[in-house]
């Protein structure tokens, strides 16, 4: 029982970080704080990902003479990571995106608090 | 060089054409609508092109940079990619010339960016199509997204705030995406569709693969916007400006769609998903619910574009449910609406945004008959579109519910065709009432006078650019409906997986 918690630490700390991201983006009111826990969110799959290929004992996976080419569980498969990059500059590029979109509501609403911005949209789709 | 490279233009072309126009269209804001023009025109001729060779030579396999598939990335045209593909693009094409005055007058829309902003999300649009890569697919539905965000933002007053809602619910859709590829790829090892095909079945029993298939689906349905995921659709279609919501609601759920039929019957497999995990059977359920929930909102609107996105929630629940019936006759259903309710919400759409420039509204309680004869050849059109969207026989909208009413009784599944028939009716009562409003209701006014002024009878018809695009969607609803064996019998029959 101890192992499943401790032997996949790095997955458990994913989730609960998946979790915690969720809940920001869900609950909070603040549309700061949703994208926080959009951001947290993201971390989180990179944070999984690059668990899903660590491996103890094994190396960068960079050509070295001692370990030789046929030992492959000597490396550390490089994909991962790889697509993580890609994925975290996806995930400046939404923050950007939604830094953008955030600047113009508060420009058209002067407030950034859910429950004010959704009364005062609403007294826009009365008229 | 054309011939053996053409699998990869399109989204290479649309994305250096995006990448260009800022940059050559500083200093003329008119180029910018010529370089759109051009590059869905070559994107056109080359869909084209690739559809007429797959159907010749099938599948097409186009490896980026010489790598062999698993270690490369390989673009796949088969008969559904290069079908869909020609659907958006010729929708693309037609709305981008509808919008040559729209955007212009719409107001705070600065064309050039806007325009960049277009041909990147159909570069997005194409590479998840032509994409046989399951990390590539989640970075082109990424660009197709943001850019989605930015061209919703830019239309009313609250559209930036729907704009941020769908932001919300898309990263976290796309994040389950990337979620599933995560399981996946460490089960299988591998990323290429194909390759992860061939995999796959020795590793049925593993959960981490059942894991990876909820992910997607959840994934893929809110990008698609199925029943319970539905919520951004509605406001986002709403306040986008016109061009906006005529590009992204014809072609932009119908990507999800494509995503989803992909990943379940290409890249998992027909038996798995049906009669072992049964996830078919949630989706078609989600859809049924969808159809009537979507139907019924759809009533209850006054606006008009609000009433065409509930809409879309329902006609999407028809593509689901396609999907969901797991046969023959329920996909040939479910692609041939995608490229039928392409063509009608493209229409219906452009519609609506010519009655905003010519009335400055689209609120249904305020149309009456002196649209008609103001706007003869719009209304026209419109007539046409609902007429297709309830479901007339010669129109396109009919022969896609044939097929999945026949996907049903196959089946015998009954509930999915009482929702089929009863969809059909409310379909009819939300465009009638419309239609009611155009044709019979007589123009309201407390001024008897004001009924004989000529002028408010006299003949303003949008400009050419605005119409001739609402005219050749609603001809090709007629004509596209009476040649749908043709294109049922010689491409969609070929799409249909072994094994269904």
């Amino acid at each position: 029982m101890i192992d499943f918690f401790l032997g996949y630490y790095g997955y458990w700390f994913a989730i609960l970080l998946m979790c915690l991201g969720l809940y920001g983006a869900i609950m909070k009111k603040n549309l700061i704080k949703k994208l926080i826990g959009i951001a947290i969110f993201q971390t989180s799959i990179i944070i999984f990902f690059v668990a899903s290929s660590s491996k103890w004992g094994a190396t960068v996976p960079i050509f070295d003479e001692k370990i030789g080419v046929a030992n492959t569980a000597k490396y550390i498969n490089p994909l991962p990571h790889t697509l993580m990059l890609t994925a975290i500059v996806v995930g400046v590029a939404t923050m950007g995106v939604a830094f953008a979109l955030v600047i113009s509501i508060f420009q058209k609403y002067k407030t950034l608090d859910e429950s004010v911005l959704l009364k005062r949209m609403k007294k826009d789709n009365d008229i | 060089m054309i011939s053996s490279n053409s699998a990869a233009l399109t989204p290479l072309i649309l994305l250096f054409m995006a990448i260009s126009i800022p940059l050559v269209a500083l200093k003329k804001k008119q180029i910018a609508f010529f370089m759109v023009m051009i590059a869905t025109s070559i994107s056109v001729i080359i869909s084209f092109y690739n559809i007429f060779r797959v159907l010749k030579v099938g599948t097409i396999h186009y490896h980026f940079g010489g790598w062999i598939p698993p270690i490369g990335i390989e673009y796949v045209l088969d008969p559904l990619s290069s079908f869909i593909c020609l659907v958006i693009n010729v929708i693309a094409l037609l709305v981008l010339i509808h919008s040559k005055k729209i955007v212009e007058m719409e107001s705070k829309i600065k064309s050039v960016p806007y325009y960049a902003l277009v041909l990147l999300m159909l570069c997005g649009f194409n590479g998840i199509i032509l994409t046989g890569d399951l990390f590539n697919l989640y970075v082109f539905l990424e660009i197709c997204s943001l850019s989605m965000y930015g061209l919703i933002s830019v239309g009313e007053k609250q559209a930036p705030v729907s704009a941020f809602r769908y932001l919300i619910i898309g990263a976290v859709g796309s994040s389950f995406y990337l979620l599933g590829v995560g399981f996946l790829y460490m089960t299988t090892g591998s990323l290429n569709m194909i390759d992860v095909r061939s995999i796959v079945p020795h590793l049925y029993n593993e959960p981490t693969i059942i894991v990876a298939i909820s992910l997607m689906v959840i994934g893929f349905g809110i990008k698609m916007a199925v029943f319970p995921f539905h919520g951004w659709l509605p406001d986002a279609y709403t306040y986008a400006p016109t061009t906006s919501s005529a590009l992204i609601a014809p072609t932009g759920t119908k990507i999800g769609a494509y995503a989803m039929i992909r990943i379940l019957f290409f890249v998992f497999g027909v038996n798995y998903i049906s009669k072992t995990l049964h996830i078919t059977d949630v989706l078609a359920w989600l859809s049924a619910i969808g159809i009537v929930y979507g139907s019924i909102m759809a009533i209850s609107q006054k606006e008009m574009k609000r009433m065409l996105a509930y809409s879309s929630v329902s006609q999407i629940g028809y593509i689901g449910l396609g999907i969901g019936l797991c046969n023959p006759m329920g996909l040939i259903g479910a692609v041939l609406h995608v490229m039928n309710h392409a063509i009608m919400k493209a229409c219906l759409f452009l519609v609506a945004g010519n009655y905003r420039v010519k009335l400055g509204h689209s609120n249904i309680f305020k149309l009456s008959d002196n649209i008609r004869k103001k706007m003869p050849w719009t209304t026209a059109a419109f007539t046409v579109g609902a007429l297709s969207m309830v479901g007339i026989p010669p129109t396109v909208g009919f022969f896609s519910k044939w097929y999945l009413v026949l996907g049903t009784i196959k089946n015998s599944s009954w509930v999915f065709l009482a929702v089929l028939l009863i969809s059909s009716l409310l379909n009819a009562i939300y465009f009638f009432r419309v239609l009611e409003k155009v044709y019979l209701k007589p123009i309201r006014s407390t001024n008897l006078e004001e009924l004989n002024i000529p002028e408010n009878n006299k003949r303003d018809e949008v400009s050419s650019s605005a119409l001739i695009p609402v005219l050749i969607l609603a001809i090709a609803i007629i004509v596209l409906g009476l040649l749908n064996t043709i294109i049922v019998k010689g491409i969609i029959d070929k799409m249909i997986p072994a094994g269904m």
